[in-house]
């Protein structure tokens, strides 16, 4: 085989006059999928109410000049008025000062339990499909046991172990078998991926271990999670409301929203009122973060990248 | 599809042992006395005899044997709090109560769910299918004691035309029902438009539509089939549901049910009481996905096929 001198090998028709520069800044990720969310309506309104109700639930307390643990008994069970702008339970409290004090722990439980057993399920479901084989089975039979049993009967079962009283114990209580379902999930997602085709490709073109787990297997593991735990939130809150209501939630006198529909409840026939006000919230947010969660979904799904 | 079966089975039995101890050493691990919540001041002796009627005098792990060895025969102790009425009758007595309520919500949610989702799917983008959608939104984010409340004040409030609550004539289920058949039509209504739509893009509805069928052929002989097999798969997450809400409706509506006894059981601290309905429930669940899982194998081709393989 004849050898080809070094001075033939060269660039000569070519210049290098721009035609590969991109003329637009590059879109990442997030910021494509952050596009897409604003051109869904009812996600950016779901978005719009989440954003007002925490600004709500922030300073909301001030707004009406009563503390919520203030008894007053001159204007027990009173409708809306000017005075109290959603009315007064049954000791006299003002509805306005509560509601926003019950959110805070609502949304409290459900952001906070949702992201530690996201958390929680993405290290076990990751190590679980990291490491396969029997680590994986003897793994994955643990969380079957875990979640054959129905949810709420763990919880109710772990508060009264607990002896919750406070928010914490709540939280604890909840989270204990709550990743079960994220770590599941996120196993399924990273088994699926290392057989895609992207990861052959980058494996092919010799891209080191790590930065395969770190550029293609977690942002594309990312995106389901975050949607999970969007549709995981209104669970935690519903989770609480139901615990508080049959009395085994957050005792008084703190409150969140599931406690005070309880207590209204009792009265509900004469006074309506006190009902709507805290399952019109609790409604309200479960229906933000579903709708959000739904639009997030759409955003955030690579696959319907065009 | 034996060897799949016996696997099942096996799995069974070792997650039931496994629900029956977890719950056991959880209940065994409660803070305070079990004989505690009586709020009667005896004289040491009865206390002494109580401790030995319930075991409590043994060590735990003797206690755990008793325990296990009742269970095996369906024996689930006696309640704390009512001396004398043991936790299988009281089981037996309150289920069926349960059962006809939340049975006739399922059947009754199911269908309707069912229905709702075929013509969301079939009306898709259009008015039915924002409707549909409405509902089943509404259905997934009302709180079950909201619904129940509001249906309440509406029909027996308001118009009288139902009992508010109570026990005993059949116009007593009509509002329970009502309000736990609402979960089941909202996951049914979601579930089946997706999966309708799905079947809807396959290539044999394609070839259907290309050699001439009428389309009421083509939906009812090869769509609503297809679209109905993986809505097996959620009736056991939605039995649950069922009996779940059952807490809270059976007792806003004093039916004396199961549920309402668990609630009670849990505020009276009637550990005997609680532990074994947990136990119950957990083997109803239990049961009830193998055999869900069992029966769509029996009608999915496809899965048993793959499980043969």
């Amino acid at each position: 085989m004849q050898s080809i001198p070094k001075e033939k090998l060269q660039i000569i028709g070519i210049e290098d006059n721009g035609v590969e520069a991109t003329s637009r800044p590059r879109v990442g990720y997030f910021q494509d999928a952050w596009r897409r969310l604003r051109q869904n309506k009812i996600a950016t309104l779901a978005l719009f109410l989440l954003l007002v109700i925490v600004v709500m639930v922030i300073i909301g307390p001030k707004l009406s000049g009563y503390a919520f643990e203030e008894v007053d008994k001159t204007v027990i069970n009173q409708g809306p008025s000017a005075k109290h702008w959603f009315g007064t339970d049954k000791l006299g409290r003002d509805i306005f000062a509560r509601v926003w004090v019950s959110g805070r722990v609502s949304l409290t439980i459900g952001v906070l339990g949702a992201f530690i057993s996201a958390v929680l399920g993405c290290i076990y479901g990751g190590v679980a499909a990291y490491f396969g084989g029997i680590v994986d089975t003897i793994m994955m039979r643990i969380v079957e046991i875990m979640i054959s049993v129905p949810y709420l009967i763990v919880v109710i079962v772990l508060s009264l172990v607990f002896d919750s009283k406070g928010m914490f114990t709540l939280i604890l209580a909840m989270t204990i078998t709550g990743w079960c379902g994220m770590a599941r999930m996120v196993r399924a997602q990273m088994l699926s991926l290392k057989n895609e085709e992207f990861i052959l490709a980058a494996q092919a073109l010799g891209v080191k271990p790590w930065k395969i787990i770190v550029r293609h297997m977690i942002p594309n593991t990312l995106s389901t999670v975050i949607v999970s735990i969007t549709f995981d939130i209104p669970g935690y809150i519903f989770s609480e409301a139901f615990l508080s209501y049959i009395g085994l939630g957050i005792q008084p006198p703190n409150t969140s929203w599931g406690a005070m529909a309880s207590a209204a409840q009792a009265q509900f026939t004469f006074y309506p009122y006190q009902l709507f006000f805290p399952a019109f919230m609790i409604a309200l947010t479960m229906l933000c973060f579903t709708l959000l969660g739904d639009g997030l979904r759409d955003a955030l799904d690579p696959k319907l990248r065009k | 599809m034996l060897k799949y079966v016996l696997k099942r089975i096996g799995y069974m039995i070792v997650t039931l042992f496994a629900v029956a101890t977890i719950t056991f050493f959880l209940m065994r691990s409660i803070p305070g006395d079990p004989l505690a919540s009586m709020a009667r001041t005896l004289p040491e002796q009865t206390k002494a005899n109580f401790y030995a009627k319930y075991g409590l005098d043994q060590p735990l792990f003797t206690q755990y044997l008793m325990y296990m060895k009742g269970l095996v025969q369906l024996d689930l102790g006696e309640s704390i709090l009512y001396p004398g009425r043991s936790v299988s009758g009281e089981i037996a007595r309150t289920s069926p109560i349960s059962g006809s309520v939340g049975g006739t919500a399922l059947i009754i949610g199911t269908l309707i769910g069912v229905c709702l989702g075929i013509v969301a799917a079939l009306k898709k983008n259009r008015w039915p299918d924002y409707i549909v959608m409405f509902i089943a939104i509404l259905g997934a984010t009302i709180p079950v004691f909201v619904l129940a409340s509001l249906m309440q004040y509406i029909f027996a409030v308001k118009l009288g035309v139902t009992p508010a609550s109570g026990w005993g004539k059949p116009e007593h289920m009509i509002l329970p029902v009502i309000v736990m058949s609402f979960s089941s039509i909202a996951t049914y209504a979601r579930y089946i438009k997706s999966s309708m739509l799905d079947t809807l893009n396959q290539d044999y509805v394609l070839t259907a539509r290309a050699k001439g069928l009428s389309e009421k052929k083509v939906i009812f002989r090869h769509v609503l089939r297809n679209s109905l097999l993986p809505a097996v798969t959620i009736f056991s997450s939605s039995v649950v549901g069922v009996f779940t809400g059952a807490f809270v409706t059976e007792r806003m509506f004093s039916i004396p049910g199961i549920g309402y006894y668990y609630i009670t059981s849990i505020n009276n601290h009637d550990y005997t009481m609680v532990m074994g309905t947990t136990v119950f429930y957990a083997v109803l669940f239990i049961v009830m996905q193998f055999v869900v899982d069992f029966v769509y194998m029996v009608i999915d081709p496809r899965i048993r096929v793959a499980s043969d393989k």
